[in-house]
């Protein structure tokens, strides 16, 4: 299980790609897809690397995505993957 | 696409109003993006968001009040400081914040930050600087660079920008700073420690209009602004603010640029009146609510 | 000098109509005001701002009357009462937040010790020049109240009214002094405390959560909270709706400029306010307020010496006009005479409401000095002929 995860709010997203850019460990791209309102928001690529430092919510200008951590499994170490 | 499988919650939320959410700004607009500094510095201290007004002019920038989750004061072009001032002296216990835009603070409203500063009054304000005048379509501001062009200087602007960390800092400010809105890091710590500290806070904050002055200046979209203002950024802590210039295309000078000690305008104003203050008795809730009679 | 701690200096004093205003602003429980000097209103602010710290309140000299004429609002929606002082060129500065003090319906007192103009005119010198810009000087549709004392007594008790007038209704109230009541000095009976009532802030009737900021009671005019009490308050001087988020369309606007308009039209009876005297059987009445009154009763006084029936109506409250009363008592006159210090302002809203019943006449004056009596006089013969 990767440390973080982020949420997104596609239908908030304007397209601007500052997450794309700033994100330290490049787990984001701008999708294909489109939103309601005709912009492409952001997608996971690279999901494993994500460490939830939230920069990605730092940047975003329209509260659309976050980054966050995944709780850590302490007790049953790698019952599952 | 989204992540559902736990209750994840971003904090900045519970600071914004959420049903004025989306917000009215461009693609690529970095004022949202100072506003997630601004919250995160918020919530990392403590402070009681009760007691905690923020206060706005008129422009793009002037829009943020409007947005948090907190008392909420959007005031006329270029006046948010003396709104805030009148807040803050009739009620001292309230945090006051200013968050407005380089236009109004520093051109329609120069006067009033001028003075804000050399009483020391106990406001934090957060300039956002975009160059140019958004709201109404693209015009030359107090700020726009060099040779910049705008709708109103379609020829270049023919007057050199104003530095306005050196005036606020001239005029007495106890704190000022500089940050673009690609250094969210840095600008939630700066955030964070004016906050903290009493009398008059100033923080400038560069950020992206792709809209107008990028575009007019063919300097890309907000993101390029942003990758740029990495680019060209030098962090100069305690640097003389007669050398952070903006000068186009030269050194962002950033970081913060004046941290000092001074009396605030309410604690000179107690130690000198000393015994001829008198400490606010009730007021409101002592009158009579019978209504005004004839006489009065 | 004693004061109780509602700072009413009780008693009978021999002040001018500046300081009985200051007086005035003190005893109806403003503690905060905001100011730029500015010749002939200086005075007040002078003695509030001596008078004030004691009683907890504070009196700050901005950089400008922008500055002063928001500053005030900022220290009514932290909960106080609050007014800013100024004359002629400053309050041509202070339109804009006339404005918005308008639109946010914040209660707050602007005082215009009226100075001959334009410009910078006569700083020394009385006119009543202001009169049409206290009703319609910002820009937009909205509605004011404006007070006009004629004596230092007035100047006290009118004061009042005007803070008690500006919580009622929730609107910036206009008081118009002018530079010759501002600078008379006269007898000045302060009534104890008790005797004054208040009208109280229209705080909040429920808690956070469930309160509406601009939700209009049942006259009209809503409740109030304030920042740092947990309502989150939204204010803006765009148009917007009842929880006072901008709403930019038509709709909006109708609905919220027909409110601010109807909550002073249905009170409209309440705020008449004159003081008239003979009219029963009168042929010419002598309409006036502020200063010029008191020539217009030496006038009156003339005129009737002469066998001429002549009735006084000086108007206290200017705006709202007093249209019912003028209609009636045009249709029973032959003549209104209206003496003021500006070349015809207050007239022109004589003569719409006099719907051309009977004559109007205007007695012009471009101020620096008051009228002679005899220019008075000779209107009113001119009318009764």
């Amino acid at each position: 299980m990767p440390k973080g995860s982020v949420a997104i709010t596609t239908e908030r997203c304007k397209g601007c790609g500052f997450c794309v850019e700033f994100c330290p460990t490049h787990v984001l791209e701008l999708s294909s897809a489109f939103n309601a309102k005709g912009y492409h928001p952001p997608h996971m690529i690279n999901a494993e690397k994500c460490s939830g430092c939230n920069l990605c919510g730092m940047y975003c200008p329209d509260f659309a995505i976050f980054g966050y951590r995944n709780p850590v499994d302490k007790p049953q170490k790698g019952t599952h993957s | 696409m989204s992540t559902t499988e736990l209750h994840v919650h971003n904090p900045v939320e519970d600071l914004l109003r959420q049903d004025r959410i989306p917000t009215i700004w461009c693609p690529g607009c970095g004022i949202g993006t100072t506003v997630n500094s601004f919250a995160h510095a918020l919530l990392g201290q403590d402070i009681d968001l009760k007691k905690t007004a923020i206060v706005s002019g008129i422009g793009c920038s002037g829009r943020v009040s409007g947005y948090m989750n907190l008392d909420s004061f959007h005031t006329t072009h270029g006046r948010a400081i003396p709104f805030a001032t009148g807040l803050k002296l009739a009620n001292p216990e309230l945090n006051v914040i200013v968050y407005s835009g380089d236009g109004d603070l520093t051109s329609i409203g120069g006067n009033h930050l001028l003075h804000a500063a050399r009483r020391n009054m106990d406001l934090m304000v957060v300039c956002v600087n975009n160059m140019i005048y958004a709201m109404t379509g693209g015009q030359a501001a107090a700020t726009t660079p060099g040779a910049a062009n705008s709708t109103t200087t379609p020829y270049g602007a023919f007057e050199p920008e104003l530095n306005i960390p050196q005036i606020v800092d001239a005029a007495g400010a106890c704190f000022v700073a500089r940050w673009t809105a690609f250094h969210v890091m840095q600008l939630e710590r700066t955030m964070a420690k004016a906050l903290k500290k009493k009398g008059f806070r100033f923080i400038e904050i560069l950020s992206p209009c792709p809209t107008y002055f990028q575009r007019k200046n063919n300097m890309g979209d907000g993101l390029a602004a942003m990758v740029d203002y990495k680019k060209r950024s030098k962090i100069k802590n305690g640097c003389p603010t007669w050398e952070t210039v903006l000068e186009p295309g030269g050194e962002i000078i950033v970081g913060e640029f004046v941290d000092r000690e001074r009396e605030d305008y309410l604690t000179r104003m107690r130690r000198q009146l000393g015994s001829n203050y008198t400490e606010f008795p009730p007021q409101m809730e002592e009158h009579e609510s019978e209504g005004c009679s004839k006489e009065c | 000098m004693h004061a109780d701690q509602r700072c009413v200096l009780t008693g009978t004093h021999f002040i001018n109509g500046d300081a009985a205003c200051c007086e005035g602003a003190l005893a109806a429980g403003a503690r905060f005001a905001a100011g730029y000097p500015i010749t002939p209103s200086t005075e007040i602010v002078e003695r509030f701002a001596a008078r004030a710290p004691k009683v907890g309140g504070l009196f700050i000299q901005m950089e400008d009357e922008l500055a002063s004429s928001i500053a005030i609002q900022g220290m009514v929606w932290a909960g106080q009462k609050s007014f800013t002082v100024t004359s002629g060129p400053g309050y041509s500065l202070m339109m804009e937040h006339i404005g918005l003090a308008a639109i946010s319906e914040t209660p707050c007192v602007f005082v215009d010790v009226q100075r001959g103009g334009p410009s910078t005119g006569l700083p020394t010198l009385p006119a009543q020049g202001d009169m049409m810009q206290a009703r319609f000087g910002s820009h937009g549709d909205y509605v004011t109240i404006a007070l006009c004392p004629n004596s230092p007594q007035e100047c006290f008790d009118l004061a009042v009214k005007s803070f008690n007038l500006a919580e009622q209704y929730r609107v910036p109230v206009m008081f118009m002094m002018d530079e010759c009541v501002g600078h008379m000095t006269e007898k000045v009976v302060i009534p104890k405390a008790d005797d004054i009532a208040l009208f109280p802030r229209r705080h909040a009737s429920k808690p956070p959560g469930e309160f509406t900021l601009f939700e209009p009671g049942p006259d009209l005019v809503p409740e109030m909270a304030h920042a740092g009490e947990g309502y989150k308050v939204y204010v803006t001087g765009l148009t917007h709706d009842k929880r006072g988020y901008p709403v930019l369309n038509a709709d909006a606007q109708r609905e919220l400029i027909t409110r601010l308009f109807e909550k002073i039209r249905r009170a409209s009876d309440e705020l008449t306010m004159v003081e008239a005297e003979g009219l029963e059987d009168a042929d010419v009445v002598v309409v006036s307020y502020g200063i010029t009154s008191r020539v217009a009763q030496r006038a009156i006084q003339m005129a009737r010496d002469k066998g001429l029936k002549v009735g006084k109506l000086r108007l206290i409250c200017v705006w709202p006009f007093p249209e019912k009363l003028i209609r009636e008592l045009a249709s029973k006159v032959k003549a209104l005479v209206m003496p003021e210090l500006n070349m015809g302002q207050v007239v022109l809203e004589l003569e719409r409401c006099a719907g051309g019943q009977c004559q109007v006449i205007s007695v012009p004056h471009p101020g620096g000095t008051v009228h002679k009596p005899a220019e008075i006089l000779e209107a009113i013969e001119r009318g009764a002929r």
